[in-house]
This record gives structure tokens, sequence and C-alpha cells, in this order.
């Protein structure tokens, strides 16, 4: 069939076990790390260690588990969107939150 | 003019019969095509949940911001050790679930049933603790609205926990709903999504998804890594917040 | 008048034997089809229900509004007027109105497909449409709702006890619907294009149609958990939004406004994707710069996302982010005038025709960009300031939505209803009913510029006596556009059983659509279409029509 310049199909790829047991590892490790960190005073890096450790296990999950690594560019590029747009959501209103200075202005 | 009028490809529907198999939708034109498009389908299903959980997290960090004291008190009294295994339960249920994408795949009807029955109780389990834990905000009066009691922040039994100020122990509340409210609705998600693996299994265990259609166990795969996303978020968001540091 | 319509010879000509229309009989084949073409149908009956509805509310609200004194109704139930008048005008009209009748009828055939993606979420996506209508209607029947179709805090949790949760629940429901609609268009767009169909080989309705889309389905959820956040704050109370109880009221209009404002180019970016069709076609010219549009529709979705606090500039948001959001308005003010510029480029040295979906497209074009320049003006935090709550933002949406987007919508109806129904409207008719709509269109909205400026509020239906000549101008006007509204009702179910037959390109138009028969098989096309020419080439069109004289002679 000749199809050029129609939607390309993607080659599918199966993930196997070896790969899966070594993100679960990962992500348990992450786990115990993440709760340890909790009895750590960092002050301010407190909340940016547990989020970092939270974007990366979900990294983890979405790259592997969830297969985009294997994924066209497309499919990359549309779960970026999801989180951009999450992100525009949360800095755009915390912008308001920050800037008031209430009693000042 | 008619339909004909336009250069047309002439399907070779006739001759390839493993291109065409019964599962192909008559809309689609290949296999891969029908594949492809009910994976994009389903991502962008887990968008619109991104953004449907994005509403409370926004409403969860402007208050923690604005009444620290409270949620940090009101963290503390969430059992981290049930925090810790619900979320090493959930992302075993992660694996168990890939595992089983990886049975159908390789046509393994057995390793399909087995995973999926595993993700069931996994997620049963969680459940499970879930209810535990929320028994315990019932008990313990921690549960928002009348009944609702400031006792323990205003006179805090743990000698390591600064004791709140009435009004500041009163914004615990916003705390707790919005504890119920994002892992309720992190919960609702977890029902529908075994709900839906009971249906899997069942099909699973009549022949189904081992034949090379995949795209349904492929896309329920996808559900249920988000689901356990969220959990990942939520967990160190809602559990350790400020936990004592260990003497 | 020069036209150029073309259409077979009357005496001999007939209905194609088979259609979508009749493939299949019975109440059952069209409430479980699957066809996008039948959905497309069924969204159209239940959105023109609504609009009427909605559009009666607009009738009490003028009427209140003749006179000065509040004497035609209590003030609570006006409140609940232009509420129900806003809720259905946008969530059950405006929203789905281009996007689930001639986006689902059409864009699978654009891109040379046999359906959409998902057929059967297509025809989910309608009976969710139908419930959340199902429940506004219990709220309006049972007493209606108060709050504005703004739901606005604390006012709609803990000041009213009118049926909010119901309306809300409504709303949620419908919301759904748009998401699976936005769902199903953007992957049938990426994974069902026919072979040769590039991406900018589309015709740009279905640029618009996809950037709409990404609205749709990154924007509403927020809605959805705003709602959801509303409806247990009514019940349980807490506290989220009450500042009594140490919550925020901006936060939930921070939550409601990141919808609703992408809300606004979900409604008029399918519009604007009609006009691209329409223009082209009655001017027999490709659009000029059909990559700049193109693009255009998707800065538009994109940049619509950052700057929804234009509506809180005097709510209490940061100085510093009124700036901020107030800078970002101006510029996403940009790809709408790119558009207008392009279109008007594409009319230059055309070959002009003044057919009735010709005529609504030029009252768009005027109409919008005079509300799009006046959300300029408000998006200038001085201006605002003494114009925002007052009649000149009411004028402002309603030259945008209405005369704006009303007539893209009827702009698309008449354009593609030769090819849903394979019949004519009257074009007397309706050019009449274009050029009415416009006179009054432009008698009710435009008194409200004025009025507004001179500072009369929104929401009230009291006013001081300085402002009654602008009222009752604006309320004859209405009178007038709401003439100009019923006769299509009129003559389309005439066109059904009396109109010309159309044959399959009566507008000489480019598109796949306009290649198949009128109204079309139930599976579009019979072998999927190979695509070997750009968009709008109206010299592979002379080709084609060239070379089909010459075999049937």
């Amino acid at each position: 069939m000749s199809n050029t310049t129609g939607p390309v199909s993607h080659e599918h790829h199966i993930v196997g076990p070896k790969t899966y047991l070594l993100i679960l590892t990962a992500l348990m490790v992450l786990t115990a790390t993440t709760t340890g960190a909790a009895f750590i005073n960092m002050g301010v890096f407190s909340p940016i260690v547990a989020l970092g450790i939270a974007c990366l296990k979900a990294v983890l999950v979405i790259l592997f588990f969830m297969h985009i690594r294997y994924s066209s560019k497309v499919m990359m590029l549309t779960v970026g969107a999801g989180f951009f747009t999450f992100l525009v959501l949360i800095t755009m209103t915390l912008s308001d939150y920050i800037s008031r200075n209430w009693g000042l202005w | 003019m008619d339909s004909h009028a336009i250069a047309t490809e002439h399907g070779e529907h006739e001759l390839h019969d493993e291109a065409h198999p019964a599962y192909l939708r008559h809309h689609f034109v290949t296999v891969d095509q029908q594949r492809e498009t009910a994976s994009f389908g389903m991502w962008l299903f887990l968008l619109t949940e991104i953004m449907f959980f994005g509403g409370l997290f926004m409403a969860y960090l402007l208050y923690r911001n604005w009444y620290y004291d409270a949620f940090v008190a009101s963290s503390n009294t969430l059992g981290i050790g049930l925090g810790t295994t619900n979320t090493a339960v959930l992302i075993m249920s992660s694996f168990t679930m890939a595992m089983g994408v990886y049975s159908a795949e390789t046509r393994n009807r057995k390793g399909l049933m087995t995973s999926l029955s595993l993700t069931i109780l996994l997620g049963l389990v969680f459940l499970g603790i879930k209810t535990i834990e929320y028994h315990d905000k019932y008990t313990e009066h921690h549960i928002p609205g009348a009944s609702f009691s400031v006792e323990d922040f205003v006179h805090p039994t743990d000698k390591r926990d600064v004791p709140l100020a009435p009004d500041m122990a009163q914004h615990a509340q916003l705390f707790f709903f919005l504890y119920f409210a994002m892992t309720g609705m992190h919960a609702l998600h977890m029902i529908i999504g075994i709900s839906i693996l009971f249906v899997l299994l069942f099909q699973a265990y009549h022949g189904a998804y081992v034949n090379g259609h995949t795209s349904t166990i492929d896309n329920f795969g996808l559900y249920w890594h988000f689901v356990d996303i969220v959990w990942i978020f939520l967990f160190p968001l809602l559990y350790l917040i400020s936990r004592h540091p260990l003497k | 008048m020069s036209t150029i319509v073309t259409l077979p010879d009357q005496e001999t000509a007939r209905l194609p034997k088979l259609s979508y229309l009749n493939s299949e009989y019975g109440l059952k084949s069209w409430l479980l089809t699957g066809d996008h073409k039948r959905i497309a149908m069924l969204y159209l009956f239940s959105i023109t229900f609504f609009f009427f509805i909605g559009g009666a509310f607009a009738g009490l609200i003028r009427l209140e509004l003749l006179t000065p004194l509040p004497d035609l109704v209590a003030s609570d139930t006006y409140n609940k007027l232009f509420t129900m008048h806003g809720v259905i005008m946008i969530f059950l009209f405006l929203v789905p109105s281009v996007p689930a009748t001639v986006g689902n009828f059409v864009i699978p055939i654009m891109v040379g497909a046999k359906d959409l993606a998902f057929p059967k979420i297509n025809l989910l996506s309608w009976y969710l449409y139908v419930a959340g209508a199902t429940f506004l209607v219990f709220a309006l029947v049972t007493g209606g709702v108060d709050t504005g179709w703004t739901f606005t805090t604390p006012l709609s949790t803990h000041y009213l006890n009118t049926h909010v949760i119901t309306a809300a629940m409504g709303v949620f429901i419908a919301g759904f619907s748009s998401i699976f609609t936005g769902l199903n268009f953007i992957v049938t767009i990426h994974r069902m294009r026919c072979p040769g169909m590039t991406w900018f080989r589309l015709p740009l309705f279905c640029w618009s149609n996809y950037a709409a889309s990404i609205l749709m389905v990154l924007g509403t959820p927020v809605l959805a958990i705003t709602l959801v956040l509303v409806m247990l704050e009514r019940t349980i109370g807490i506290g989220v939004f009450d500042p009594t109880k140490g919550g925020d009221p901006l936060l939930f209009q921070h939550l409601f406004w990141f919808y609703s404002h992408p809300a606004v180019y979900i409604m008029i970016l399918p519009g604007m994707g009609v006009i691209s069709e329409v223009i082209s076609t009655f001017s027999r010219k490709r659009v000029f710069g059909y990559t700049a549009v193109a693009f255009s529709s998707v800065a538009i979705a994109v940049f619509g996302f950052f700057v929804w606090a234009h509506h809180m500039f005097i709510m209490g948001v940061s100085n510093y982010s009124a700036l901020v959001f107030s800078l970002l308005t101006m510029l996403v003010a940009v790809p709408s005038a790119i558009k207008i510029f392009n279109w008007s480029a594409t009319l230059y040295k055309g070959s002009i025709t003044f057919e009735t979906p010709m005529l609504y497209a030029f009252g768009f074009m005027g109409l919008f960009t005079i509300g799009g320049l006046t959300g300029v003006f408000l998006g200038s935090l001085g201006m605002d300031i003494h114009l925002t709550e007052t009649y000149f933002i009411v004028a402002h949406f309603h030259f945008v939505m209405v005369g704006g987007m009303l007539m893209a919508y009827l702009s698309g109806v008449h354009f593609w209803w030769p090819k849903m129904t394979g019949r004519m409207y009257p074009e007397s008719m309706s050019q009449l009913s274009a050029v009415t709509t416009f006179i009054g269109f432009i008698l009710t909205f435009f008194p409200q510029f004025i009025v507004g400026y001179l500072g009369m509020p929104r929401r009230y239906h009291a006013y001081p006596p300085e402002f009654q000549v602008l009222n009752v101008l604006s309320t004859a006007g209405a009178t007038v556009l709401g003439i100009g509204y019923l006769l299509p009702m009129l003559y389309m179910p005439w066109s059904l059983k009396y109109g010309k037959i159309a044959g399959s390109n009566p507008w000489q138009a480019t598109g796949l659509e306009w290649q198949i028969q009128s109204p079309p098989l139930t599976e579009n096309f019979v072998d999927i279409p190979i695509m070997d020419h750009e968009a709008y080439d109206y010299d592979w069109l002379a080709h084609q029509t060239e070379h089909e004289v010459t075999t049937v002679g």
C-alpha cells in the first residue's frame, strides 16, 4: 500500500521483563529514599527533594511502564504538552499569590 | 460526480486476510493504524486527567503555603508506615500490570491472567489500607465538617509537636478536605480500574487479548500507570511534608 | 447578482438512491448510530432547540430593560434569567455549535476517512450533551440558578439557596461531551488522514478545529474539577473558597477562568475555520497565507492558556500579575488579527459573489473585528478598571460571540447544508435573513458599548433613567435580531422537501467533501481517496470539471 505521506506506522517495540524489573527496583529504592528523606530536616530543600524524587519516579513510569521511551515523537510531544499545560496552571496562578504584598500595594 | 470521481486506492481487502483480521474496525485501513489510534486516544484522555487532578494540586499548593503549620501538624497524623506500604503496593501493581501487557504481547494467556489477578489483588490491598486510614481519621475526629475536633492540634499529645493556635488549628480542616478530596478522587479511579480489571480478567479467561489484539490491555495499562503516577505525587505531598527528625 | 451556484438540471435531478439518511430506518438506527453524519444531525437538532430556549431568556432580559425601573420581574428572577441565558448559550450552544454539528459531519470527509477515530465515543459525546442539558433543564424548571454563568464564589457556595449543584452537575457532564469531541478530532486529524493528505494540504477548517480541540481536551477538565469543588463546598462547607474560614475566593476564579478563557477560543476557532472555507470559495481564490492562518490557529490556542486573569483585574490579583496578564492579552490578539488580514487579502482581487454563507462571513469579519478591538481596550489595565462589569463588556463579548461566532455558525450551516441534506435552501429568503440579522445585531449591541462606557453596570435590571433611550434601541434591535434567527427555522425545514436538488458541488468548491455525493454515503468514500493537490486548488477543480464533461458527454 503506497502510503508515503499518510500517518507513519510506528514499529511496535515489546518491552521485556528485565527492563520492568529494573524499573521496579529503582522505584522501590526511590520510595524508600523519599520516606527516609522526610525525617531529615533540609529546610527549604525538603519539598524540592521530595518533589524531585516524585518527578523522577513519574518519569520512569512514563518512559518504561507506559512505553513512551519507545514511542513516536507525536506521543512524546503529547505527554509534554499535558505536563506543560499543568505547569502553566500552577506557575501562573502562583505568580499572583507570590506577588501579593497585602498591606503594601 | 459520485464517490469514484477522485483517484482512489483500490483496497486489497480480499487478498490479505492476516492484514484484515476480524477485530479491524471498518473505518481503519490497517491494524497498526487502529492500534496507534487507540493508544493516542487513551493518552489524550490521560491528559484530561492530569488537568483534572491539576486543579486539586493547585488548591493544595496554595493552602499549604498559607497554612503551613496546620498542614505539617495534619500531615503528621497520617500513618507513614501505611502510606509507604501503599506506595510500594501500587508500584508493585504497576509492575504486574506491565507484565500483563508483556504477556498479552507474547500471547501468553496464563501469564496474562496471573498478572491481571495480581494487579487486582494489589489494588484491593491498596484500597483496604486506605479504608483503614480513613477509619483512623474518623475515630480521631479529623474528618472535616461538623465532627472535626481541633483538640489534637491545640493540645498535642506528642511532646515534639508544636501546639497550634485555635484559628490555625481550624485550618487543619482544609488539609483534611484536600486529603479526602485528592485521595478520594484517586480511590474512585482505582475502583473504576479494578472493576475494569475484573472484566478484562474474564475476557482473558475466554482467550481475548492474546490473539494479536492487545490494544485493550495496552491502553488499560496506560490508565493504571497513570493512577499510580497520581499517587506517586500525592504520597510526598500529603504524608511527607515535614516529619519529625529521628533522634 | 452573479452567482457561482451550479446545480444539476432540476428536471432530471434526483437525490441519490442511497445515502447516510436512508441507509437504515427507525429510531434505533439514529439513537444507536456510529455514523458521524447522523450524530452531527442529532447535535444540530438539540443545539437549535437549546439556542431558542437561551434566546427566549434573552428576550425576557431585553424586555425588562426597556424601562429603568425593575418592573417586569423580581431581582432574583432577573438574576436567574441572565444566568440561564449565559449557561445555556455558552455550554449548550456556542461550545458545541460548529464542532459538534458541522465539524462532526465534515471533518472525517475532509481528511479522507470513513468515520471519526472513535465513533462510539462520538455517540457518547452526544448522550453526555443530552444528559448535561437535562440537568440544566431540571435546574431551570425547579426554580433556576442565579449565580451568573460564572458561578462566582462565595456567592455560589455560601449565600444562595438556588439549584447551584444541579446546574453545576449539568455543566460538568456537558463538559465531558466537549472533551470527548475534541479528543476524537485530534486523533482523527493525526491518524486518519488519507494517503497524500499532508498537514499542509488539510483545509484550514481542520486546523481551526484541531486547535479548538486541544483547548477542549486540556482546558475543560479544570472546569470540571472546579465545579466539583463548588459542589463539595456547598455540601460540606469547609471553606476552600470562603474567606471567613481562611479560603480564597480568588482561587475559584483562577481555576474557573483557566478554562473559561480558552473556552472563548474553543467557541470562536471553529467559526474562524468556517470563514476560511467560505471566503475562499466565494472569492474563487486560495486563502492568502495558508501557513500563517494555520499556525495562527494553533498560536491562538497556545496563547489562550496564558491570559485568563484578565477577567480578574479588579478582583484582587496582585498588580504585578495583572501587568503580566495584560501584556500577554495584547499578544493573544495578534494571531486573530493575522487571520483577519489574511482573509482580507484573500478577498483582494478575488471573484466575489454574495451567496448567503458569504454574507454571514462578511458580517463576521466586520463584527468580529470590532469585538476584537474592544477586547484590546479591555485588556489594557487602566481602561478595564472603568469598563469591567459594565455593559461595555456585555457588548464586547456579544460582538465576538454573536456577531462573530453565531454568524460563522450560520455561515457554516448554510454552506454545508446542501452537502448534509442534498438540497438548497431558498437563496433570497436566506439572504434576507442574513441582512436582517446583521442590522438587528448592530441595533441591539452597539448601543450597549455606549451605555456601558457611560457607566451602566451589567447584571442589573434597574438603571438610571438617562440610559433608557439606548436600552430601548437595544431592545428594538433584539426584536429584529429575533426575526432574523427565526426565519431559518422556517425555510430550512421547508428546503428539506421543496429545496432544489443541490448535486455534489453546488458551490464549485475544492475540498474532498464536495467531490462526493450529496448527501454522502454512510461510509463517505467507496475507496479511500488519494490526495494529490494542495488545498483550495481551483485549477485542479477546473481540470476536474473539464475532465468530467468530456467523459460524460
